[in-house]
């Protein structure tokens, strides 16, 4: 069998498999059935698209298949390039670690039946959103994905916040799925051929080209979650049970990233230059924002649906910078650009996977979301906590994780920003780089405080206080997962040259290959410029930290003392006196929270002798969901409301509306010429 | 030849607008049956005669049953009707005659415009034709929107079926099938619009539809 045959069996058996879960809806067998075929199946398309992608073909030799479905006279076709390939290589290594981490998880859902039959649907309408080849079977595949995944959101629906979640998500859906149906519309152009190999060929004018990336941007971007558009995701990622949560963070926004490399990249042709300022500019304020938004945030897993927001700017920012690069003919720029985008979603696939799965397990032991009511896990669930250490190390860009290295490949691509002929281009980059720095540090900070205030310090609830550490499927997940983080941390190079064909078909220009370069050590462009290496960076690492442990045991104290700590003069050792999330974010929000959020504090405190205690109130505002959302809803509503009284008009009235709009159209007609 | 041919084509669809301007100023409801009949034997005759000059034998089985149904049958049995329901005296206009006529007008020559404008290779018989027919389904419409009692609202929509059909024989190659499927259309349309006229009338006692109005309004109070 071919890859392509069998990745497409792979999709059939995962529908099979979502039609058993419904069969199976009332026996008890029915949660290791469908999470141990999910796993199976996953794992399988896993391997044949690495397999593929390992192969490295051209993308003229790519295997295509039609199949008799969709619309009469089109069929449906499918095509796996490398471009796809990688991508099903992230989409199924993502379903097969969550379906294994629910093996273990899934036994505490309640509501099995409202998530078992979505589960394996939503992972092959991924799967067919990417082998899809004409616009048709794209479409189809999008709108089943992301009513799936709907379905999922919506699996506790007795909750308020889930209800609004679910509604708010699939409004932007709709939206977005509307957007892609226009962007396909106007590349298939007057010649109406919805294949996507004729569209490769067709010429366009520059004003077609722009809309289309307009529309696309909204149409993926309100998918991938790019500013403004992002209002969905703190609400519908965080609503669904956890496995999925990360499937819908760490590998759905990633489908999203796929159709805009796919159309963008692939498709559209050559790019013109200011559409790399305007990819560069949202994905820049994308990352910032959503950073910022992530610290402000106590709830664990909103507070990672947020991060996500931050890792999408990061990957959009570096696909303009190759756009950018690529408009003025830098073929290895535009390559490094390029790779430094896919390897960050790789990796962010890895991490943001992990740490929901953390969240999955803290959620599972204590039933808290809420940062404030949690803390101290590190001593009852050590495992866990060391796998989520390390994914906020990854996700913070420390080196040697795997973080570190996209960013620093970005960090390179933005170097080579002075080449560039353009002014306008000239100027912007280096305000993107130090907007990319910024998010960075943010991420830092938002992950010490995501760690710190979750596992360190002392349980600020009793259920904290009892936790008990997870089963043994979620911590294999998440160890796999992690072992990845450090992997691709240390080699980056085999991922580099991995992605080399990709750039090279959809670029064609490739990076220098790293794999042959010694000591594990990469160089995006020259050895005089810059180069990194993981492991030597993870030896220091590991050597000077086992010395200095070694150090401080060998001559300050060789037995484990347990004393009071120092307690700043407060002789009461109650846990309230520790940090909180928000305390822990109060510098930053004084500092961007003033302006971004319109953050304001108010401290009421009692006069002297009142026996009322003291209040100390923070109130932030959403000013994109204020000045932006509210309004256009207000708008909505407002029209319906006049609308409504369309309903109760007498049948003349309507005959009459009837007549008028005929006399209206014919006087259009009548007066175009 | 030709010239005799688009001369008579020409003024039988005109004469079928005319007839058309005829109803919209006829306040009593006899009279307005009385024209009606008239509308639809002089459909008979543009029809037959496109049959004629077209040389095409089934367009006769399409005068025929507008003769039949919509010369005859029809206004033979919404005269009974109206016997029965007893509102033959009934003087009704929403409008009045002077804005209503001069309506009329500005329809006739905004679909004159229209047509000759969007139609300008067509064979220029089917072009009037279709002018005409155009104008005759907009006046239709404006007896409709113009008129609150029931039994002139179904007249409306009688002529203006008339329009269409006259339209469908201008172009060369209708299929029977499609005229035949339409005046059964009309028909089915007819027989339920009077089925509800004699329900109405029990329910409320009058067929003017101002009727149906307040119980909708009581309804939604």
């Amino acid at each position: 069998m071919t890859p392509i045959s069998i990745l497409l069996v792979c999709v059939a058996a995962l529908l099979g498999t979502a039609v058993l879960a419904v069969l199976l809806v009332h026996s008890s067998r029915s949660t290791p059935v469908v999470y141990g075929a999910g796993l199976v199946f996953s794992a399988i398309a896993f391997f044949t698209a690495l397999a593929y992608l390992a192969a490295g073909l051209p993308s003229a030799e790519a295997p295509m298949l039609t199949l008799p479905f969709g619309l009469p006279w089109l069929g449906s076709h499918f095509r796996l390039d490398t471009l796809a390939a990688f991508f099903l290589m992230v989409v199924n290594l993502g379903g097969a670690l969550s379906a294994l981490y629910a093996l273990g998880y899934g036994r505490h859902e309640h509501a099995p039946h409202r998530v078992l039959p979505f589960f394996p649907a939503f992972l092959a309408g991924m799967n067919l959103v990417i082998l899809a080849d004409d616009a048709f079977t794209f479409l189809i595949a999008w709108e089943f994905m992301s009513l799936a995944s709907w379905a999922l959101v919506m699996a506790h629906h007795r909750g308020a916040d889930n209800r609004k979640a679910g509604y708010v998500y699939i409004v932007m859906a709709s939206f977005g799925t509307l957007a892609l149906l226009l962007a396909f519309g106007l590349l298939a152009g007057t010649g109406g051929d919805y294949g996507f190999a004729a569209m490769r060929v067709s010429e366009r004018t520059p004003l077609v080209a722009g809309l289309t990336l307009v529309l696309l941007l909204l149409g993926a971007g309100s998918k991938a979650g790019l500013v403004p558009l992002h209002v969905w995701l703190p609400l519908a990622h965080p609503a669904a049970p956890s496995h999925v949560s990360a499937l819908m963070s760490g590998v759905m926004t990633k489908v999203a990233v796929y159709g805009f490399i796919r159309v963008v990249f692939d498709l559209l042709g050559m790019p013109t230059w200011w559409s790399g300022i305007v990819v560069l500019t949202i994905g820049s304020a994308t990352a910032v924002l959503g950073i910022l938004q992530a610290l402000m945030e106590s709830d664990l897993k909103r507070l990672l649906a947020y991060s996500t927001i931050e890792n999408i700017g990061v990957i959009f920012l570096s696909l303009g910078l190759a756009l950018a690069f690529k408009a003025n003919g830098m073929g290895l720029a535009a390559a490094l650009a390029l790779t430094a985008a896919l390897f960050h979603v790789l990796n962010h696939s890895f991490f943001k996977s992990l740490l929901f799965f953390g969240a999955g397990a803290v959620l599972t032991a204590t039933g808290e979301r809420d940062m404030d009511k949690l803390g101290g896990l590190i001593h009852r669930m050590p495992v866990t906590s060391v796998f989520f250490l390390a994914g906020c190390v990854a996700i913070s860009a420390l080196p040697p994780f795997n973080g570190f290295v996209s960013e620093w490949l970005a960090f390179q691509a933005i170097l080579q920003s002075p080449a560039v002929p353009q002014w306008g281009l000239k100027i912007l980059v280096p305000a993107v780089g130090g907007l990319l720095a910024l998010s960075a540090a943010l991420a830092a900070a938002c992950f010490v405080k995501a760690f710190g205030v979750t596992f360190l310090g002392r349980p600020r609830s009793a259920v904290a206080g009892q936790a008990l550490e997870v089963d043994c499927f979620s911590l294999s997940a998440m160890s796999i997962l992690a072992a990845l983080c450090l992997l691709a941390g240390i080699l980056p190079g085999i991922v580099i040259d991995a992605l080399a064909p990709i750039t090279l078909s959809l670029i064609g220009e490739r990076m220098p290959l790293q794999t042959d370069i010694p000591w594990l050590s990469i160089v995006p462009v020259t050895e005089s410029r810059s180069s990194y290496n993981g492991l030597l960076v993870l030896l220091f690492t590991l050597f000077s930290a086992l010395l200095t442990a070694y150090l401080i045991r060998r001559f300050a104290s060789r037995v484990l003392r347990r004393v009071p700590s120092w307690d700043c003069g407060f002789p009461e050792a109650s846990p309230v006196t520790q940090y909180t999330a928000d305390s822990f974010a109060q510098p930053v929000r004084r500092v961007f929270g003033t302006l971004v959020f319109r953050a304001r504090e108010r401290v009421d405190m009692p006069a002297p002798g009142d026996l009322r205690p003291a209040r100390f109130a923070v109130e932030i505002h959403d000013l994109i969901w204020e000045g932006l959302y509210l309004p256009i809803t207000g708008a909505v509503g407002f029209v319906a409301g006049k609308l409504d009284h369309m309903q109760f008009l007498t049948i003349r009235r309507y005959l009459s509306l009837v007549f008028l709009a005929l006399v209206f159209l014919l006087l259009v007609l009548a007066l175009w010429s | 030849m030709n010239g005799v041919v688009f001369d008579i084509a020409h003024m039988l669809a005109g004469s079928l607008v005319l007839v058309s301007m005829m109803m919209l100023y006829q306040d009593r409801l006899y009279a307005l049956l009385n024209v009606f009949a008239l509308h639809s034997l002089i459909l008979t005759l543009s029809v037959a005669w496109q049959a004629f000059v077209q040389d095409a034998p089934h367009l006769y089985v399409t005068a025929a049953i507008a003769l039949v149904f919509k010369a005859i049958v029809i206004p033979v049995v919404l005269h009974r009707m109206i016997r029965q329901l007893g509102i033959h005296r009934e003087i009704e206009t929403v409008v009045g005659i002077g804005p209503t006529m001069l309506a009329g007008i500005g329809l006739v020559a905004l679909a004159t415009v229209v047509m000759l404008r969007v139609t300008p290779e067509a064979d220029p018989l089917a072009r009037e034709d279709l002018a005409f027919a155009l104008s005759v389904l907009l006046l239709g419409l404006l007896i409709m929107v113009t008129r609150r009692n029931a039994v002139s609202q179904v007249v409306g929509f009688m002529s203006l079926e008339n329009g269409l059909v006259l339209a469908a024989t201008g172009a060369k190659g209708m299929p029977l099938v499609v005229e035949i499927s339409v005046a059964f259309s009309i028909l089915v349309a007819f027989i339920v619009i009077g089925v509800f006229l004699f329900r109405i009338r029990e329910r409320f006692d009058t067929v003017d539809v101002r009727a149906l109005d307040d119980f909708k309004g009581r309804r939604r109070k």
